[in-house]
């Protein structure tokens, strides 16, 4: 017998903005100094009055066109009902029957070649406030919880995907292109440690049965998983904890309720919850505080036209216009739209896209993980850094030159410029001799200085030629090795 | 029409209220005059109305991101039964 895995996902993300979402609190991350990021509104204090944060829709929208949603022209709020010490107001403000934007996909590539592509449809994208956070006591002698308020009524994007992921390695790339999608169209910063991004993985099996039907296993909802590798875990643990299961029980969706279960990371398994003695029942109604927000389609197309070129379509450009693999192309997508805008200016300026690639894949990113950088920080900038390797690309300097000049405009003192280049080269006497002459002279004189390793190329001793080639080089600082190679092994052979 | 005991018991759970016997039937009874009176909107014709999800005519009010000032803690702590000032406390939450 075997079996399918189904997996939707509900994906929490925080917008990017400074303050909350319906009121003028800070939204930083501030879990040192708790319960100093709160007023009336955000405490649920009586009287005190939301007022929806225009930059906060705004995010929303764009979150929702860049995975293709369609954007609903009239939204509503409304009230989710339930008591719990993080939430002050006794209601979450959310929306219920008129989300903002719902029916969109995310194409996931789960092939590194590009080959294989899942479809995951999202049902629904909707924005709402989050909670504040409650830190229980680990002594096990049942000592109070602690509130901490601060991040009561950061805006959050809740993205409810279809059923449509099949293994948990699906979920986790959906997930990273999730990420790099939202970060790169700048609407979050999806920190998953500061709780930018969080998941819920609802997972059950469609065991294939011998007259060809299947059967549906009970629903698990795996509850606020913080990681990408964690949401793998999780699933594949549910996915072997529910095989078994249903081999021993013969259990099916029919026989039990969806059930909610929490991941403890430390031994990498599923534990079931608490569960409620009723069906969670958030008697949603529309929030009288807060009236509708309309969409007219000019805006929905200003929005559309802010979002520039995604992801997807940069790693295939990258592929056709620049010859990258799609792993290159990846690494610098990754990077954000920063460090792919400085990417192109490199590529573009010295006329090499691969070698351009390979230098912002291993020495830009070395430099910058050792210094501590970003790209907008770093001291080489994009166009110098182009003018330094279109001198490879044009045979002027070798690439082991042009690492010395990197690293040295990256130690200098000084502002780095094509100048500094030019200086750097100059005083280390770095350019490639270009002139053939010299280079001819420098063969005569070692071929007549070196009799015996001259006959032992001749009676065939190919390496007897790097000993040659060594001795010329000296004679001319700076001349391109190739060059001299070909040059004098064409003497050789006359 | 009045409302059972049950149905009266699972609305209180759902406000977290605790209620006795007398108050259930007693509480099932009135609740079911309100709902009785609100239930006589049922005898207008709506075809063709339009469903209200707002009773204020109004659309996109909205505000600008910017900061403005939080409360200080203490004001902010002020109403709690209980904190340790920085916190608010409530009794332990069991999860798992
Ligand atoms: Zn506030």
């Amino acid at each position: 017998m075997s079996y399918d895995v189904i997996i939707g996902l509900e994906v929490h993300v925080q917008l990017q903005t400074v303050s909350k979402i319906f009121c003028g609190c800070s939204t930083a991350f501030n879990p040192d100094q708790p319960n100093v990021q709160t007023c009336p509104v955000c405490l649920g204090l009586p009287g005190a009055l939301p007022v929806l944060n225009a930059e906060a829709f705004r995010l929303a929208v764009k979150t929702a066109l860049a995975l293709n949603c369609q954007i609903a022209g009239f939204t509503k709020w409304d009230r989710k009902q339930y008591f719990y010490p993080d939430l002050p107001k006794g209601y979450q403000i959310s929306q219920y029957d008129l989300p903002f934007s719902h029916d969109g996909h995310v194409d996931v590539v789960t092939e590194a070649d590009g080959g294989a592509v899942r479809r995951v449809r999202i049902l629904r994208a909707h924005l709402e406030e989050d909670a504040g956070k409650n830190m229980h006591d680990e002594s096990g002698r049942g000592r109070d919880s602690l509130v901490d308020l601060n991040r009561a009524g950061t805006p959050l994007v809740e993205i409810v995907t279809h059923p449509d992921l099949r293994s948990a390695e699906e979920a986790r790339l959906f997930l990273q292109d999730l990420r790099l999608l939202l970060t790169d169209i700048g609407v979050s910063d999806c920190n998953m440690q500061e709780g930018s991004l969080r998941c819920d993985a609802n997972v059950n099996l469609h065991v294939h049965q011998p007259d060809g039907s299947k059967v549906a296993t009970p629903i698990v909802e795996v509850k606020n998983i913080n990681s990408f590798r964690f949401t793998e875990q999780a699933i594949l643990h549910e996915v072997e904890r529910q095989w078994e299961l249903y081999q021993k029980t013969k259990q099916t969706i029919k026989d039990a309720p969806k059930s909610t279960r929490g991941f403890d990371p430390a031994r990498g398994v599923t534990y079931a919850m608490r569960e409620k003695e009723e069906a969670a029942d958030y008697r949603y109604f529309p929030d009288p505080d807060l009236v509708p927000v309309t969409v007219t389609d000019e805006q929905i197309a200003t929005l559309r036209g802010e979002l520039g070129e995604l992801p997807a379509a940069r790693r295939a450009r990258y592929r056709d216009q620049y010859q990258l693999s799609a792993y290159d192309a990846g690494v610098i997508i990754d990077q954000g739209r920063e460090y792919s805008r400085y990417f192109e200016v490199v590529a573009e300026g010295c006329g090499d896209g691969k070698q351009a690639a390979n230098w912002l894949t291993q020495d830009v990113q070395r430099e910058l993980n050792e210094r501590g950088l970003t790209i907008a920080t770093f001291p080489v900038p994009a166009d110098v850094l182009a003018d330094l390797l279109k001198r490879v690309t044009n045979k002027q300097l070798t690439i082991k030159a042009a690492r010395e000049v990197f690293g040295a405009l990256l130690e200098g003192e000084e502002t780095a410029t094509t100048a500094r280049i030019e200086a750097i080269v100059a005083e280390r006497g770095l350019a490639i001799v270009q002139d053939d002459g010299a280079i001819d002279a420098a063969i005569a004189d070692v071929i007549a200085r070196n009799p015996k390793p001259v006959a032992d190329f001749k009676a065939g001793k190919q390496q007897a030629a790097g000993a040659l080639i060594g001795q010329v080089m000296r004679a001319v600082k700076g001349a391109d090795p190739q060059q001299v190679r070909e040059r004098l092994i064409a003497k050789l052979s006359e | 029409m009045s409302l059972t005991s049950e149905q009266v018991r699972k609305v209180a759970s759902l406000a977290r209220l605790e209620l006795s016997d007398a108050e259930l039937s007693d509480l099932g009874a009135k609740l079911g005059q309100t709902l009785d009176y609100v239930a006589r909107l049922n005898e207008l014709d709506t075809d063709g109305v339009e469903p209200l999800v707002h009773a204020i005519e109004l659309s996109n009010v909205l505000r600008p991101d910017v900061l403005a000032p939080s409360l200080p803690r203490d004001r902010g702590l002020a109403n709690a039964p209980r904190t340790d000032g920085k916190h608010f406390l409530v009794p332990a939450i069991l999860e798992g």
